[in-house]
């Protein structure tokens, strides 16, 4: 019974990476009604530039604005240079682009700062949390940060007009057009937020995992099946899936005997699937009511 | 009275395929002007043309600017409000959200909130579902919502594209007395399009006739309604 306690504990310390990530997926999901392949390689490349900067010399706290700035003006860059002129291309041709933009950021962050794994600071400090093996002080802090995160989004969308434009130019651009909302920017601004949320999983992240042009493909999975079990239309679920994916990984590697460390990565694909199947909506995802 | 939109020569289509051919109209300031005609004779696609939605060529002038080639966001920042075809709700957010909506290009300020309770006033069952998820209201709800939500703008033109469309006859009765105590007391000029001619015509003072991408016949509405073509063809007696 301790042993369960203990994983589900652990499971939700993983989860909170997830959680991060499934946050800046679902972000951006909203802003573009697309999963953005890309997301994990962004997030990564905006904790290259944290790293970069540190490197220069500068303290954590000034690099860590720094970096959302750079990411949050690399992702208004990235939708009006390449999306905005294919905003009317078949999906296909987005995820193509997706796939594209996930090759170029890997292949560069490898040519600039090599495929070595890197250290990456914590401002938390990586020690146990109240003498507990279990969880870091890290780790709780990231569970703090993500938590944080969400309430703000929350606010945003919910009391804010820009958060209510972004809203209706995702739900209905027609329409958001009609009543003067500037789409295409919404859109840049959701691409814009997506990328400086990404920049803040990556530096939480980074920490746990180190830092390589790699490290975000498996979470980036995983922040995807977080995603979907919570529903895609829904932050708050994001994060709640998140953190489910990180317990349910971390119980069925330690009592399930034939899954062990090896198997954890097919369980998220499997959460996906089985999401898809019987709650395509996911946990919290509203689901549309519509008269016919 | 002066003119407020004058248009002449205005050509647009779909794909490179004309649907209009030069149509020509003009709207007094504190007017009704309809646009009638038959399903497919380019009534719609006028208003989309005016409002930027697809490229038109001509001349749209309003209020001494020139529509064509604007953006629509910009269009409707003269105090243009388009209540499309469809209604165009925001059908996931509450009916409060869908009127906040309606103002998103207004600087912010506390009118906003005073405008909601006008439009409230006006269609006192939004006031009743104001928290309701807006794709859940009837269809003559919708309607309403759409006109309060061009409302929140505080328009100086509304294009109407068949608010009477899909309704029962009760409600359409209804919406029409609600647009002309509209033009009457808020002085909101209308250009209206209906493929009901009669219910129209009841309302607009002028009227112009479009067949197949051109105008064919125009003048006042008491008018149109004597011409005997028109009666034959659009009113059915």
């Amino acid at each position: 019974m301790e042993l369960l306690g203990q994983q589900i504990l652990a499971g939700i310390a993983t989860g909170a990476i997830y959680a991060c990530m499934a946050l800046a997926v679902v972000m951006i999901y909203q802003a573009i009604d697309h999963l953005n392949f890309a997301q994990g390689e962004m997030a990564m490349f905006s904790t290259f530039i944290a790293f970069q900067l540190m490197l220069w010399g500068l303290p954590y706290w000034v690099a860590f604005p720094v970096t959302l700035v750079v990411s949050f003006i690399g992702g208004v860059l990235i939708d009006r240079v390449v999306f905005k002129p294919i905003h009317d291309a078949p999906i296909l041709s987005h995820v193509v682009v997706f796939i594209a933009l996930l090759a170029i950021l890997n292949s560069t962050a490898g040519f600039i700062w090599d495929f070595t794994v890197k250290a990456f600071p914590s401002p938390f400090g990586s020690a146990p949390l109240f003498g507990s093996s279990l969880i870091s002080a890290h780790q709780a802090g990231m569970i703090g940060v993500t938590l944080l995160l969400l309430i703000l989004l929350f606010v945003f969308f919910r009391y804010t007009r820009i958060g209510l434009s972004m809203r209706a130019a995702a739900a209905n651009p027609v329409s958001a057009r009609l009543v003067g909302v500037r789409v295409g920017w919404m859109n840049a601004l959701g691409w814009g937020m997506a990328a400086a949320i990404g920049a803040i999983a990556g530096i939480l992240i980074a920490p746990v995992v180190f830092l390589e042009p790699n490290m975000m493909i498996s979470i980036l999975l995983y922040g995807f099946a977080g995603a979907v079990l919570g529903g895609l239309t829904s932050p708050a679920g994001a994060v709640l899936g998140g953190f489910l994916v990180g317990i349910v990984e971390n119980l069925a590697g330690t009592f399930i005997p034939v899954i062990g460390g090896e198997l954890k990565l097919p369980i998220a694909l499997m959460l996906i699937v089985a999401v898809l199947v019987f709650k395509p909506s996911g946990l919290m995802g509203r689901t549309v009511v519509q008269r016919v | 009275m002066s003119t407020l939109l004058e248009v002449t020569g205005l050509v647009a289509g779909y794909g490179g395929i004309p649907a209009l051919h030069g149509v020509h109209f003009s709207l007094e300031e504190g007017g009704v002007t309809t646009l009638l005609g038959a399903n497919g004779a380019g009534k719609t696609t006028t208003l989309r043309a005016l409002c930027g939605m697809i490229r038109g060529r001509g001349d749209a002038n309003f209020a001494g600017k020139r529509l064509i080639g604007m953006q629509t966001e910009d269009i409707v920042r003269l105090g243009i409000a388009h209540v499309p075809e469809g209604r165009g709700t925001f059908t996931r957010m509450s009916v409060e959200e869908n009127l906040q909506l309606g103002a998103m290009s207004r600087p912010t300020s506390r009118d906003i909130k005073q405008d909601i309770d006008r439009v409230y006033d006006h269609f006192p069952r939004l006031r009743q579902r104001r928290m309701q998820q807006a794709g859940t209201l009837s269809g003559g709800e919708q309607q309403m919502l759409a006109i309060g939500r061009a409302l929140m703008l505080r328009p100086r033109l509304m294009l109407l594209d068949e608010p009477s469309f899909g309704l029962a006859p009760l409600v359409v009765r209804e919406m029409f007395d609600i647009l002309a105590g509209l033009n009457r007391e808020e002085k909101v000029s209308m250009l209206l399009v209906e493929q009901n001619a009669s219910l129209a015509l009841s309302l607009a003072d002028t009227a112009y006739l479009l067949e197949t991408g051109r105008i064919v016949t125009s003048g006042p509405a008491a008018q149109i309604r004597e011409d005997e073509g028109v009666r034959r063809s659009y009113l059915g007696y």
